[in-house]
């Protein structure tokens, strides 16, 4: 495949309209390119099969549905720091309806929904934001007179790929807290079946975009996790990739805000940091294309655990982490090297064997000049060495 | 060797018992080490040694290893010396100076493994594409094994026929005659390998740089001086060795044979203080040995050793006088101790706040090697035909 993905010609034409369509340098877009297929961790040259893919006027369609959350995270995707990236996204899909960001209002919204699910049926994907309250029939939360779950079931019934956007849609997320009194559940529980999950509180908009820019590349999700979540920003522990890994296992931890170990950056394990029991690339993605530290531990902050059911929302803030498949070293290294010094037995020690040498010697010798004097040479001297 | 037989006497095993209170003082040093050893290997080298980031390496590869390959350079010298100056009337000390040499060496090679910290990673030395060929310790460490081999190879007439009981009986005698034939090639490796390897200890001290204090720091001349000492060591190894046996094992002394061999170190020795104190004069570092330092007292003691045999042996007559022959084979032998010792620790300064001194567990291995050379000279000098034989009348 990679052979014919890059026809010089025919890319400079296309290169041309993206131009025009996203308004942004030829250079912009390759970047961005190179981003989400770094960030997917596909290999070198992908980003060309990813050009490729998105370059295509024939966008896909995604119906963007809203329930119990925040927004937060459709705000992280806008507010991305990236100079185009809100063009891209909207632009690089074809959003035919999203609560929020749709000019639309009422039936007019409603009528775009229907239509577009008709124009593009079996082809758009379905991006749920927020939890679906089950508890008394779905009462709590309703749109255009539909509850959520009626609404997220008539949606996905035709979708050609379902992602749940943010930690309420992935497990329940903050809405689900107990006591949970709407019965706030996932998409995944409310459809039965499995779903891509993208949790965060926000969720990175690149573990995002890369999911779909992998849909639109490949034909289908990527490979994910028994969570559900793409396995290329969610397979390792936050912990085994944090800058402040260094002091935890040296053991020099923050006991408090503020006190010196906290101004020093030292690891906040004890300050109840999930980051040993959360699977996230936050440490590596970072948040806001802002540049090193900007993500909550590297800011000083524990990580709460927003990726992880059952941590976020779930376990206090500064309770401490399970360490999971992290075990501390049984010695720490010293932070303080010994230098040496001179014990007093090794000293004795050496002055005995020295003195013992020296006097076997100068005897030896004394005997044997003797002998010499006396004319002998043939003679065995007495010594304590013979047998 | 055997080709020289027209020479004196052949040797033959000495016999006699092998369990006396020499022997068995010997053993329990040898055991005190060996627990160390254990010790050593189970919990490593910060449980039992005062090694440190400053000082990584300490007494057991600056003695066991650099001052034992030295001590063990008898062979060494009596095969340059009978073999390449072609001075046939020392044959009868070169077999016995071998099985000192041979046992100096392997125990030199064991040593290492001790102090290695990953020891089990030792053959990437050897070991195409992990091998650095361009560092000074690969030549040390290959030429040091390959010298081993070949010293073996050397002292095999000695055991070969000790050894041939079972289906060995056949095949000995060819073994035999192979040696035999290519023990030219073995002399000259045997000759070669050493003069490479000594001379290459020397060099390490080179890549010190301005961490090896200045009287010791003489560069290019580093791996002449350690060659040269490492002959003299030799030679009074080889005296000091026959004097201990003959004293030991009641035998007669061979005082006509030493003093002639007493010449040869005389003169060498004469030689390496000229290069040795014209090279501090010429790089303008003699000053330094007039310093209220230890380096400088350390630095006194050991040129006197050198200084003092040369007044010792100066004249016929006191070459010939078995005391002072003795006495001055000691102070050689101290003479290339303190020179090791100085360059590779006294003189040898990574940093401030940086000491070594070695612990008492580090002595006793040492210790305990020593005995166990020496046990293994009088268990095998009894056991193999290594001594020449005695005659009545003989001188």
């Amino acid at each position: 495949m990679s052979e014919t993905i890059f026809d010089l010609q025919r890319e400079e034409d296309a290169f041309a309209v993206v131009e025009q369509r996203l308004q942004i340098s030829r250079r912009e877009f390759m970047q961005f390119c190179a981003a989400v297929a770094a960030t997917m961790g596909l290999p070198a040259g992908a980003e060309a099969a990813v050009a490729k893919a998105i370059e295509q006027a024939q966008r896909p369609s995604v119906i963007w549905l809203h329930f119990q959350e925040c927004t937060g995270c459709s705000e992280s995707l806008l507010r991305a720091e990236h100079p185009t990236l809100e063009k891209l996204i909207l632009d690089v899909i074809s959003l035919d309806y999203h609560e929020t960001l749709f000019v639309a209002a009422g039936h007019q919204a409603e009528a775009a929904r229907k239509s577009a699910m008709q124009a593009h049926k079996g082809k758009y994907v379905l991006v749920v934001e927020g939890a679906i309250p089950v508890k008394e029939n779905g009462i709590y939360c309703k749109i255009g007179g539909k509850t959520a779950v009626d609404l997220v079931k008539e949606c996905a019934a035709d979708a050609a790929a379902v992602i749940a956007i943010g930690s309420c849609a992935s497990w329940g997320g903050m809405p689900s807290t107990g006591p949970n009194p709407t019965g706030a559940s996932s998409v995944a529980e409310v459809l039965g079946k499995p779903v891509v999950t993208i949790p965060g509180c926000p969720p990175s908009p690149y573990n995002f975009l890369a999911t779909v820019v992998h849909f639109l590349t490949f034909g289908k999700l990527p490979e994910v996790d028994q969570l559900g979540r793409p396995k290329f920003a969610y397979s390792r522990l936050i912990h085994d990739n944090c800058e402040r890994r260094a002091h935890f296992d040296a053991g020099r931890f923050a006991i408090e805000f503020g006190d010196t170990g906290h101004r020093q950056g030292y690891c906040l394990y004890k300050l109840g940091c999930k980051g040993p029991e959360t699977f996230a690339n936050c440490p590596t993605q970072l948040f806001g294309d802002a540049g090193p530290g900007t993500w909550p531990v590297g800011c000083g902050h524990p990580c709460i655990g927003c990726t992880e059911k059952g941590v976020g929302f779930a376990k206090p803030i500064h309770q401490t982490a399970v360490l999971k498949n992290v075990v501390p070293p049984l010695s720490y290294p010293r932070i303080v090297e010994e230098q040496g010094g001179t014990s007093f037995a090794a000293a004795a020690a050496l002055a005995a064997i020295a003195g013992a040498a020296a006097g076997g010697a100068a005897m030896l010798a004394k005997n044997l000049g003797k002998q010499a004097e006396d004319g002998k040479p043939g003679t065995p001297a007495t010594n304590q060495k013979a047998d | 060797m055997t080709e020289h037989a027209h020479h004196a006497h052949a040797p033959a095993p000495l016999g006699g018992k092998l369990i006396t209170p020499v022997t068995l003082c010997l053993g329990a040093l040898t055991l005190a080490a060996a627990v160390v050893g254990v010790i050593r290997f189970i919990f490593g080298l910060g449980a039992v040694t005062n090694l440190n980031d400053g000082y990584p390496f300490g007494l057991w590869i600056v003695y066991d290893v650099v001052i034992g390959s030295a001590f063990a350079c008898g062979g060494y010298t009596m095969a340059l010396l009978v073999y390449i100056f072609n001075k046939g009337e020392y044959h009868p000390l070169v077999r016995p100076a071998l099985l000192a040499s041979v046992f100096g060496y392997t125990l030199a090679a064991v040593s290492v493994i001790f102090d290695l910290g990953r020891y089990w990673n030792a053959w990437h030395i050897f070991w195409p594409g992990y091998s650095n060929v361009n560092s000074v310790l690969f030549e040390v460490a290959t030429c040091i094994s390959l010298y081993i081999m070949v010293m073996w190879i050397e002292f095999s007439p000695a055991f070969l026929d000790k050894i041939a009981v079972g289906f060995l009986k056949k095949i000995v005698p060819d073994i035999k005659r192979i040696v035999a034939k290519l023990m030219f090639l073995f002399i000259a490796l045997g000759v070669l390998l050493p003069s490479m390897h000594q001379s290459s200890l020397g060099s390490m001290l080179i890549i010190f740089g301005n961490q090896l204090h200045p009287l010791w720091q003489s560069g290019f001349m580093l791996p002449l001086e350690f060659l040269l000492t490492a002959v003299l060591l030799g030679f009074a190894v080889v005296v000091f060795e026959a004097t201990l046996v003959s004293m030991g094992f009641k035998r007669p002394r061979e005082t006509d044979l030493l003093a002639r061999l007493a010449k040869f170190m005389w003169g060498l020795l004469l030689v390496y203080l000229v290069l040795r104190i014209g090279e501090l004069v010429l790089r303008g570092a003699l000053p330094h040995a007039f310093q209220a330092t230890l380096e400088a007292f350390w630095f006194w003691v050991e040129m006197l050793c050198f200084i003092v045999p040369l007044i010792m042996l100066a004249k016929p007559a006191s070459r010939n006088n078995a005391g002072k022959l003795f006495g001055a084979a000691v102070l050689l032998m101290l003479g290339g101790f303190m020179l090791r010792i100085n360059g590779f620790l006294v003189g040898y300064e990574t940093g401030d706040g940086w000491h070594y001194f070695p612990s008492l567990s580090e002595f006793i291995v040492t210790v305990g090697l020593i005995a166990f050379e020496v046990l293994a000279y009088i268990i095998l000098v009894k056991l193999l035909p290594v001594l020449p034989a005695l005659k009545p009348a003989s001188r």
